[in-house]
């Protein structure tokens, strides 16, 4: 009896002692759901999901306090991603959210720019090059199209073009033919 | 006599390749005009360096290779740049890509070009110069032969010269070794002084006895064998053909030249040998024009033809055609119209009529026979790659080896229910390249986003930092008071200094009228009363400047 409560006083002191020791040595700093979460989101950084960026997005789907179906620029593609890492059913976008739009990229009429540098500060991503009282120009390159630069323009002079597909981007589609329709054809 | 290998699977289509080698290859008369695509060669396309309105001179340099991965362009005849702009071109989109449209002049002048004297440069400086002379493999991938004869470390013992020309109908490279055996020759030569390659091997396929018997008689005391591989599709794909030769298998996701092996074209090889031997860039090749024409064969063609006077040289489409194809009937691609020019990987043109290509039998259910495994060259599992990208689960696809599949069109060919494979293949590899080019700009937006939280917190405190400087060592309240009083009054006695006030000698109408401004204002309109008085107003003018300071910081 006494040799049992012994063991077993010894078993729970080493495991606990390894436990701690895991515990302290091995401490997740974040939560690294958060991390897999922001990594499916699309980085426009636009606010659409009603807070201020994708990574408190992340945040928030991560402690359950946001819904997946939020994020118009991840398109129905990141909700069925978001849907399987967190092994819920993807739904359709929120109401009230926007729709997905085919990506763009803000383009400043730089006649028409006074360079008052508000543009500047709304870029969540450094993609407007820029100074006070000097023509402002986006970095097409880096521009994630989230609009957040088009409201605070005082002489409405950025629009966001759709990108127009070139030779560099085009992608082949879907093999698309008719199986049950050929099949009853070739039978006849 | 070597010992050949075989390679997993390999179809055997009919041939059709008679047709088109009855009569030597012609020369093709001058167009009336020239599309040249600045995109010819895998890579970023060729920086333009004319405009319209130049004129140019054959042989002249119109783009120049942009960045690592690029090769130039050149006229392909003297005259006039009509226009530098979006026209149609040959790839399966069918979207338009920037060309150099050029008026010919009919006069054919050459630009200054001399030989090349290589044995005397550094191998660099012969790189630059086929880089230059737009040299870019022709069996069809358009790599710039450059990069691929810069293996960088590892050695090379075998140079692999492809002649094989598996796939049906097409007959440029046979027509090519009949009739210029000696400049191919000379062109490995010349390739092999770059690698140093202890053995050279051409493996042509055992279908064309003429082209082997051309071959055989111009590598005569050369250290370079010509070896008659058995005819069989696609043999001609690189990595099989190194293995027939060398028994050598390319590992999966690798290149050539990892395992000490450089495969090229016989074609590539003879533009080495114009741009070197001659000076002369890749302005023209031999093209094959087959299918439902009148008269099929081969002509050297110079690039940017466009593929209606391509088919006048061979007396037109026969009745009945209803496409264009660009290279064989398993890899080729469709044409939209005959607008669209002559570029370097255009080897082929094929009239397509129900006669030699009846429309393909409606596509039936997948009924798991693993034929399409038999045939598949790479040993890959067709069926189960087409399983997966029809199911849209494209990271299964990749574990099994999409990327290693070269589109041959072999699975196509023996499926017996018709399924077009290597579309699926195709769209799925372009999906995951479009979804890892999505996730690298996000990644890089996070960067920046993340950058920019960081910059603004950093800023913050920086200016947090300097307000509790300035709070810590400023002057006492009543100092400061003062001072501003005494530098107002140093105004002050300033402007009432200065006389007569351009206000005085006015007429007495505008006295008048602004005395009624100054009434309106509800002040008098006096220096003496200067609004810089007081620490309320000084706070409030210093402010706005402060604000100026943010926003100057900001950027």
């Amino acid at each position: 009896m006494l040799t049992a409560i012994l063991i077993m006083s010894g078993l729970a002191l080493v495991i606990g002692v390894i436990l701690g020791f895991a515990a302290i040595q091995f401490k997740a700093e974040e939560n690294p759901l958060v991390d897999k979460i922001d990594a499916i989101l699309p980085q426009t950084q636009c606010g659409q999901c009603g807070f201020p960026g994708c990574r408190p997005y992340a945040e928030a789907i991560s402690r359950g306090e946001a819904d997946i179906n939020r994020c118009p620029p991840g398109g129905d593609e990141g909700i069925h991603r978001l849907a399987d890492l967190l092994g819920m059913d993807a739904k359709p976008l929120g109401d009230g959210q926007a729709q997905a739009k085919a990506k763009s990229v803000a383009v400043i009429d730089e006649q028409r720019c006074i360079g008052c540098t508000l543009c500047l500060q709304a870029c969540p991503v450094d993609a407007i090059v820029g100074a006070a009282k000097q023509m402002h120009t986006v970095i097409a390159k880096q521009c994630t199209g989230c609009e957040l630069c088009v409201a605070p323009c005082p002489v409405e002079c950025i629009t966001m073009e759709a990108l127009t597909e070139d030779i560099t981007q085009w992608k082949w589609t879907y093999p698309r033919y008719d199986i049950k329709n050929s099949a009853l054809s070739t039978d006849r | 006599m070597r010992t050949l290998f075989t390679f997993h699977g390999g179809i055997h289509p009919p041939q059709h390749k008679t047709l088109s080698t009855r009569t030597p290859v012609a020369h093709a008369p001058l167009p009336s005009l020239l599309i040249v695509p600045l995109r010819q060669h895998i890579g970023a396309a060729a920086k333009p360096r004319v405009r319209p309105g130049d004129p140019v001179l054959k042989g002249q340099r119109i783009g120049d290779a942009d960045g690592a991965v690029s090769a130039a362009v050149h006229a392909p005849t003297s005259g006039r740049v009509v226009a530098v702009e979006p026209r149609p071109v040959a790839h399966p989109s069918g979207l338009p890509d920037t060309c150099a449209v050029i008026a010919p002049d009919g006069e054919e002048r050459w630009i200054a070009h001399a030989p090349l004297d290589y044995l005397a440069l550094p191998p660099s400086a012969v790189l630059t110069h086929l880089r230059d002379s737009g040299v870019v493999g022709l069996g069809g991938a358009v790599f710039p032969t450059h990069i691929k004869l810069n293996p960088g470390d590892g050695a090379i013992h075998t140079l692999v010269i492809n002649g094989a020309e598996c796939e049906p109908w097409i007959t440029s490279d046979d027509m090519l070794m009949r009739e210029r055996a000696a400049g191919i020759v000379r062109g490995i030569h010349i390739i092999r002084y770059l690698l140093d390659p202890t053995e050279t091997v051409i493996g042509v396929e055992d279908n064309k006895p003429e082209a082997i018997a051309a071959m055989k008689a111009a590598c005569d005391g050369h250290p370079i064998e010509v070896a008659a591989i058995p005819t069989l599709y696609p043999t001609g794909g690189e990595k099989q053909l190194i293995k027939v030769l060398t028994g050598k298998e390319v590992p999966s996701g690798g290149r050539a030249y990892q395992i000490g092996v450089i495969c090229m074209n016989v074609a590539t090889a003879y533009t080495v040998h114009r741009a070197i031997d001659h000076g002369e860039p890749v302005i023209s090749r031999i093209v094959t024009v087959t299918g439902d024409v009148q008269s099929p064969r081969n002509a050297e063609i110079l690039l940017g033809t466009p593929l209606k006077d391509v088919l006048a040289l061979a007396g037109g489409a026969l009745p009945g055609v209803e496409r264009y194809l660009m290279g064989g009937p398993m890899m080729g691609l469709e044409l939209s119209t005959t607008e669209i020019p002559v570029v370097k990987s255009s080897n082929c043109f094929i009239a397509v009529s129900a006669r030699h290509f009846p429309p393909p039998p409606p596509a039936l259910p997948c009924i798991r026979c693993t034929r399409c495994a038999s045939a598949c060259p790479v040993g890959l599992r067709p069926y189960e790659l087409y399983w997966f990208a029809r199911g849209n689960n494209f990271g299964k696809a990749q574990e099994y080896s999409l990327f290693d599949c070269i589109e041959c069109g072999g699975c196509d060919y023996v499926c017996p229910s018709h399924i077009p494979l290597v579309q699926y293949y195709r769209f799925a590899k372009s999906e995951i390249w479009a979804q890892e080019k999505d996730k690298k700009a996000a990644d890089e937006a996070r960067q920046h986003h993340e950058f920019r939280q960081f910059r603004l917190e950093r800023e913050k405190a920086e200016k947090a930092n300097k307000h509790a400087k300035a709070a810590a060592g400023a002057p006492a309240s009543g100092d400061k008071k003062a001072a501003i009083q005494a530098a107002v009054a140093r105004a002050q006695a300033k402007k009432s200094a200065i006389t007569p006030k351009n206000t005085d000698n006015l007429p007495p109408q505008a006295q008048e009228a602004i005395a009624a401004i100054d009434a309106r204002r509800g002040q008098p309109h006096d220096a003496s009363t200067s609004p810089l008085s007081g620490a309320d107003q000084e706070q409030e003018t210093t402010k706005p400047a402060v604000t100026h300071q943010e926003t100057g910081e900001e950027r």
